[in-house]
């Protein structure tokens, strides 16, 4: 899949010396969702703000579409859309002019029907005419993407679509990013919300201190997230794993006083009875079970610990 | 060239104008009304005429020039510093458009109010005094081109604002004395000569003046001065605001 937006050691240095950005590599693949983590202050904002235009990088290079975003914006952000964490709106505008303006900003053609389209899609089209102030939170964050929507991007950008949305809405607004999906939209979402993360996107990208500490399918995380392990105590310690046992790919702990057996919780066999019947069958006797699972908030949490 | 944003930007900015309508209709008639009973009615009774003109009269033109030159400016001001304030700048940040087209949709609208209100006063003079206008073309240039170059100093307060007191502060200030002081309901020849020499460095002098001249045919300075001094300003504040754009001040980060 060719990448839609690439970023190549981009650096963003702010005014009062801050270093928001610290060579950032990043290919986004044309159709894909991709979740960017990272705890407040990581460099999330930047980076999009970067990429769509509202913060100028200090070296390195952002294309999109195959477009630089600095050389040739104007074919570049056509391309697309930004949801801002902000709920930023003019209170007395109403839903549908704002959006309407919009679409004139990105320069394209009046189409009422593609409006009406967004609107009805985000089920904003009875309160066209309200005036914005009139809204409540989600309904605003709505009129956002609605404004991001209808200039028809190939690209969205949606900066943590879900603060301070019920839990409703956001189940809403992943329809809305997966139904993108299929009419081929590009969707890069900032979320504090690793379940958020886990519903919707193809791959994740942590971002730390302005630094990209990972990037990785969803699945092969899950699949990471899906390995468990179980960890039997033994009355007496061992000096070495029965060779029954052993073939099983079971460990011993350092000090031989436990057993360590991983195994993938969501295959249809585990392998537990069968290591349980070879432990009777070798005369040990167990005094404790416990089982563990990594899941993507560990990792999260791993990581961000690691590079603190 | 993106005309369809610079459309979009120009019809928001209107809407906002229209919105207020009647706002915007009345003031303008109100004031000018008050400055005729006070100027006209009141001293102007007293004042028979300034260089052969009415004194009633004389004032419309400086009249017009101090609801353009303020409204402009404001107008201008609040249309670029209002996004600024509650953030919706971020869209017109990233959107395929260049400083020129920015620029040319909020000053155009801004441009388009004042050169309305202007109108407005025009006529509403006209129930009150004779007017004559002797240069209608020249007229016409100087109030666009008054309406354009407040319309862009206007624009480049409103980048430079950070809150709604400095926001004001260069129209209060600057603007209002300078216009007051600049010839708006007197002849500099009415002044004593020190007072004529120091009038002669305020630049709105050169716009009443030279307005006056296409109303009147009298000017306190060479009309080709006055349409020279304009030119300048226009030119500075375009200079000013390509400068803004290109370094990103106080705009991009």
């Amino acid at each position: 899949m060719p990448a839609i937006v690439s970023v190549k050691d981009l650096n963003k240095t702010y005014k009062s010396g801050f270093e928001a950005l610290r060579k950032v590599n990043l290919d986004i693949e044309e159709g894909e969702i991709l979740a960017l983590l990272g705890p407040n202050g990581a460099g999330k904002t930047t980076l999009i703000s970067t990429i769509c235009g509202i913060v100028m990088p200090s070296s390195g290079t952002v294309t999109v579409g195959g477009h630089d975003v600095v050389r040739d914006f104007r074919a570049a952000r056509e391309l697309i859309g930004l949801v801002p964490q902000e709920l930023t709106l003019e209170a007395f505008e109403t839903v549908i002019n704002t959006v309407r303006f919009s679409r004139g900003l990105f320069g394209k053609p009046k189409d009422e029907a593609h409006i009406e389209k967004v609107l009805r899609q985000l089920s904003l089209w009875d309160k066209r005419d309200s005036k914005i102030m009139m809204l409540s939170g989600g309904m605003k964050r709505r009129v956002l993407i609605a404004k991001a929507l209808s200039h028809e991007p190939r690209v969205l950008f949606l900066d943590e679509p879900t603060a301070g949305v019920d839990v409703e809405l956001r189940k809403d607004m992943w329809q809305v990013v997966d139904d993108l999906r299929a009419s081929g939209v590009t969707t890069i979402l900032t979320t504090h919300y690793i379940e958020e993360a886990e519903a919707i996107a193809d791959r994740i990208a942590v971002i730390l201190k302005g630094d990209i500490l990972l990037v990785e399918r969803k699945d092969e995380l899950m699949e990471r997230m899906g390995k468990k392990q179980i960890r039997i105590e033994l009355s007496h310690p061992i000096k070495e794993v029965p060779e029954s046992i052993a073939q099983r790919g079971v460990q011993r702990s350092e000090d031989g006083s436990a057993l360590i057996y991983s195994y993938d919780s969501r295959a249809e066999r585990t392998g537990i009875t069968a290591l349980l019947n070879d432990l009777q069958a070798e005369g040990l006797q167990m005094t404790d079970l416990s089982t563990h699972q990594s899941n993507l908030e560990e990792i999260f949490v791993g990581l961000v610990k690691d590079n603190a | 060239m993106n005309t369809k944003a610079v459309a979009a930007i120009y019809k928001y900015e209107m809407t906002r104008f229209f919105r207020t309508l009647m706002q915007s209709f009345i003031s303008p008639v109100i004031s000018t009304s008050l400055y005729f009973v006070v100027f006209g009615a009141a001293i102007g009774s007293r004042i028979d005429s300034v260089e052969g003109v009415g004194y009633g009269a004389f004032i419309v033109p400086g009249l017009i020039m101090l609801s353009v030159m303020t409204q402009a400016t404001s107008n201008a001001s609040f249309g670029i510093y209002f996004p600024k304030f509650v953030g919706t700048i971020y869209e017109v940040l990233s959107a395929p458009v260049n400083f020129f087209e920015i620029t040319v949709g909020y000053v155009g609208a801004a441009a388009t109010k004042a050169l309305f209100i202007g109108t407005v006063i025009l006529m509403t003079s006209a129930l009150f005094v004779d007017i004559r206008i002797e240069h209608p073309l020249a007229m016409i240039l100087f109030l666009l081109l008054t309406c354009l170059s407040f319309a862009l100093l206007g624009f480049i307060i409103g980048i430079w604002a950070r809150n709604f007191e400095q926001l004001q502060l260069i129209p209060l200030l600057i603007i209002t004395p300078l216009v007051f002081l600049g010839g708006s309901f007197y002849s500099v020849t009415m002044l004593p000569p020190v007072w004529q020499v120091i009038t002669h460095f305020n630049p709105v002098l050169y716009l009443i003046s030279g307005f006056r001249w296409s109303f009147f045919g009298v000017a306190d300075v060479p009309v080709m001065m006055s349409l020279g001094a304009i030119a300048l300003f226009t030119g500075l504040c375009v200079v000013a605001i390509w400068t803004i754009f290109r370094t990103g001040w106080r705009i991009r980060q």
